[in-house]
């Protein structure tokens, strides 16, 4: 039976220090590699014959403003469905020079799932067959999901527990 | 049918390809999205798909929403079945929450939800059937379609877009309507979709339009991100209420049907068997609900102070849950700062949703996977080289639905 213990024991085995920050939030194995390391390590998860992380469930994109060199981050969703077990890969881009290595000569399913991430994060995808937009219109020119296009804020926070007689 | 059958005469006019836009507003479309079908004759030459008619920025819409808030977004992805995608929601929340859901609650979200998953597949099963020429079938099955409305209508108010449950469990108990409904659906359905089932399985015109058409490989299809109905037709035996069981669907009895070819006509029998498996655990939950008496035949929530509303006769006569009402309406409360992922089995497959919260009071990040959108892209290589009429019943057996698709 794979776990996640066997799975980052197998990727620092084979990367050493460069897959990091390894967690468990809510008991998914998630961790990091430099964003020219995500093919490499999609591939050796994929053909490794323990790991056989061969379902891709979800990539989407994530803004962190405040990380300056690293505001965009990929996270790619895999599911090994023979042990039943999902683990969470994240690359880190900078904004500027927002490049990452596309996923579908791996992955059919990459294909509108990157570039629905082109769409609204601006991340390219470096060699994918046909990066241009899919939801949005073509002629758009600003990626709606960063953080730099707020919404109104409905959630108020003009007031507080102190307000209420509390703490 | 190509050139060595059809000789054209020297000097007569050159072939060509005909270029044809079936939608985004085509009755035979269902949903409101566009392809671009290059056509020889009537063979599928390439198709190019266009989405994103009506995108509504969910995701972006979401990052500025409290938890209870999004949930009236989840209903517009998949309507044919919005229960499943509310639960879906309440159930991400009460994961990154760590709330714990008492017994009852599961039961009756599994009933909700089985009813949900009845209602989508006979919608996509009887469109197939409506595109291939048979209407009966539809109209027949309708009114049960309505029955299950109906029992949405007792439990939370609404039809079509329930927003049905909270966060924790419902809004209210099930009344005695609800039950008597359901016992009603229970009793008559079974032999409504017997019958349903009569007027396609067997039927020799219907197996011939679908035997064979829009057929795909377990492995294209699980490297195209299938999931749902879809896949096990191609013969992979997931099913997200098996693999990762959520809302106590461990502790019922019931089998996943899976398909050999992933063609069309298997497509439809393992959405037709999917509904008598429903119709199974229904019953299963129904009779486990009835097991609780007294007290416990009351609850119909978790005890989660801080995003259950208070019942109404004490925000209005006390403070505390006043406050309390009032703090959870305009979304004054902190999330635990964490990052989840959590999907169910929905009407067209795995939907997850991946949320990620900084510890304040709206998601930081919200992303919907979406199993329709995902498997959209494979409807070229299903149709590519098959008849126009084929491609057609080919998109309404995927059940794609503009909503999902879209978001």
């Amino acid at each position: 039976m794979l776990t996640n213990e066997i799975v980052k024991q197998k990727l620092v085995e084979k990367f050493a220090e460069q897959v990091t920050n390894f967690g468990e939030p809510y008991g998914m194995l998630t961790f990091e590699a430099p964003k020219e390391m995500n093919l490499k390590v999609l591939n050796f998860l994929y053909d490794d014959e323990r790991l056989k992380f061969r379902f891709l469930t979800d990539i989407c994109a994530v803004h962190y403003p405040d990380q300056k060199g690293r505001e965009l981050a990929v996270v790619y969703h895999l599911h090994n469905m023979q042990d039943n077990i999902r683990v969470r890969f994240k690359v880190f881009t900078d904004i500027e020079k927002p490049d990452v290595y596309t996923a579908t000569g791996l992955f059919s399913a990459a294909n509108w799932m990157e570039r629905e991430t082109y769409d609204f994060y601006g991340v390219k995808f470096t060699g994918h067959p046909n990066m241009k937009r899919i939801l949005n219109v073509e002629e758009m020119n600003y990626f709606p999901l960063r953080k730099e296009y707020p919404l109104e804020d409905q959630a108020r926070i003009d007031k507080d527990d102190e307000m209420f007689g509390r703490e | 049918m190509t050139e060595q059958h059809i000789k054209l005469p020297e000097g007569s006019i050159e072939k060509t390809t005909t270029t044809l836009n079936l939608g985004p507003t085509h009755p035979a479309t269902h949903g409101v999205f566009q392809n671009i079908l290059e056509l020889d004759g009537e063979r599928v030459v390439s198709a190019e798909q266009t989405v994103g008619y009506i995108h509504r920025a969910f995701e972006k819409i979401a990052e500025r929403r409290t938890l209870y808030q999004i949930t009236p977004l989840t209903d517009r992805l998949n309507y044919c079945s919005p229960p499943l995608n509310n639960m879906g929601w309440h159930m991400t929340c009460e994961k990154l929450l760590g709330l714990k859901i008492p017994k009852r609650v599961d039961y009756l979200r599994v009933i909700i939800m089985e009813l949900a998953r009845i209602s989508d597949h006979l919608i996509c099963n009887s469109i197939v059937g409506v595109d291939a020429g048979a209407y009966t079938g539809f109209l027949y099955v309708m009114q049960y379609r309505e029955l299950i409305y109906e029992i949405y209508e007792e439990v939370c108010g609404a039809r079509l877009t329930t927003n049905i449950g909270r966060i924790g469990g419902f809004e209210r108990n099930f009344n005695d309507i609800a039950f008597q409904k359901l016992e009603k659906f229970l009793k008559e359905y079974p032999g409504v979709l017997k019958e349903f089932e009569n007027l396609f399985q067997r039927n020799r015109i219907f197996m011939e339009r679908t035997m064979g058409t829009g057929a795909i490989s377990a492995e294209r299809a699980l490297n195209y991100g299938f999931t749902g109905p879809n896949l096990r037709a191609a013969g992979v035996d997931y099913d997200v209420r098996v693999h990762a069981p959520y809302s106590s669907y461990e502790d019922f009895d019931f089998s996943i049907p899976v398909g050999t070819t992933g063609d069309n006509y298997d497509r439809w029998l393992v959405r037709n068997q999917e509904m008598w498996q429903s119709l199974r655990i229904i019953e299963q939950a129904y009779q486990k609900v009835q097991e609780f008496k007294g007290a416990e035949a009351e609850v119909y929530h978790a005890d989660a102070p801080e995003y259950y509303l208070p019942p109404k006769e004490l925000v209005y006569t006390r403070m505390e849950p006043m406050i309390w009402h009032f703090k959870i309406i305009m979304g004054e409360i902190n999330m635990p700062v964490g990052e989840v992922y959590h999907s169910v089995e929905a009407g067209n497959g795995e939907l997850g949703f991946y949320l990620i919260s900084d510890g304040g009071r709206t998601p930081y990040r919200l992303h919907f996977r979406r199993p329709c959108f995902i498997y959209y892209q494979a409807y070229e290589e299903l149709i590519k080289g098959s008849m126009l009429s084929d491609a057609i019943i080919t998109m309404s057996s995927l059940n794609l639905i503009a909503g999902e698709m879209d978001a």
